[in-house]
């Protein structure tokens, strides 16, 4: 590394405060994700890292290499600006999904779903009017 | 003695951003069911392009920012189909 010499001492502490607190996020993130116990628990954890942990590893770059070739390096900014509007979407994504094979297979981990979704699909809408009249019949019989 | 700082916060970034590609990766292996494995399928993604953009500061060279940004957008791309296709079972309708 012969071209960190070149930076100013501003510049290294800088950079390297901001890498290795990045990589840190991104770690608790990560073993967030290897010790929550259910899924729903475990989706939030790797936001640690895709937010916080992704932002600052990109200051970081942008620093080092703004300073390093003493030109505005912006470029980072994309990766910032498109993990920010993907991760809500690919998260929300899977937990729509997560939950819909939770709840098409009856799991008690899961509420199920709200009364006024019942009509709208037929699935559901028929198993509802099947349970109806069997759930008082069978305290009365 | 100043260029040993960022030197030693390039190793120690490296070494943390593998634990937690090993993290994810113990969860793509292990997950009970498979919303699992794609959350940590995202997780990989996301510390690998913090992975790729930490040794552009190591070598100084600004072509790991395309790589960084391609593997970006796959994770998106890879994910959103993979839970595509677990909530309908089907990619491409």
């Amino acid at each position: 590394m012969n071209h960190a010499a070149a930076l100013p001492v501003w510049a290294q502490l800088a950079v390297a405060f901001l890498l290795v607190a990045g990589a840190g996020l991104a770690l608790i993130g990560s073993l967030g994700l290897l010790r929550l116990r259910t899924f729903y628990q475990r989706v939030h954890a790797p936001t640690l890292g895709t937010t916080m942990g992704i932002m600052l590893v990109l200051a970081s770059s942008m620093i080092f290499f703004t300073v390093l070739e003493s030109r505005l390096v912006m470029h980072e900014v994309l990766i910032g600006f498109f993990m920010v509007v993907t991760t809500p979407i690919t998260l929300m994504l899977l937990t729509r999904a997560a939950l819909y094979r939770d709840r098409s297979e009856q799991s008690e981990e899961v509420p199920p779903a709200a009364p006024s979704y019942t009509p709208a699909s037929e699935g559901s809408g028929a198993q509802g009017t099947a349970s109806g009249p069997a759930a008082p019949s069978g305290p009365s019989g | 003695m100043t260029a040993a700082i960022l030197d030693w916060a390039v190793f120690a970034a490296q070494i943390l951003l593998t634990a937690a590609m090993a993290c994810a990766a113990f969860r793509i292996l292990r997950g009970p069911r498979a919303q699992d494995r794609v959350l940590g399928m995202d997780t990989l993604y996301v510390n690998a392009t913090m992975l790729i953009l930490t040794f552009g500061i190591r070598t100084g060279s600004q072509f790991y920012f395309e790589a960084a940004l391609i593997i970006a957008m796959l994770g998106f791309v890879s994910t959103a189909a993979s839970a595509k296709f677990l909530m309908r079972g089907e990619v491409i309708e």
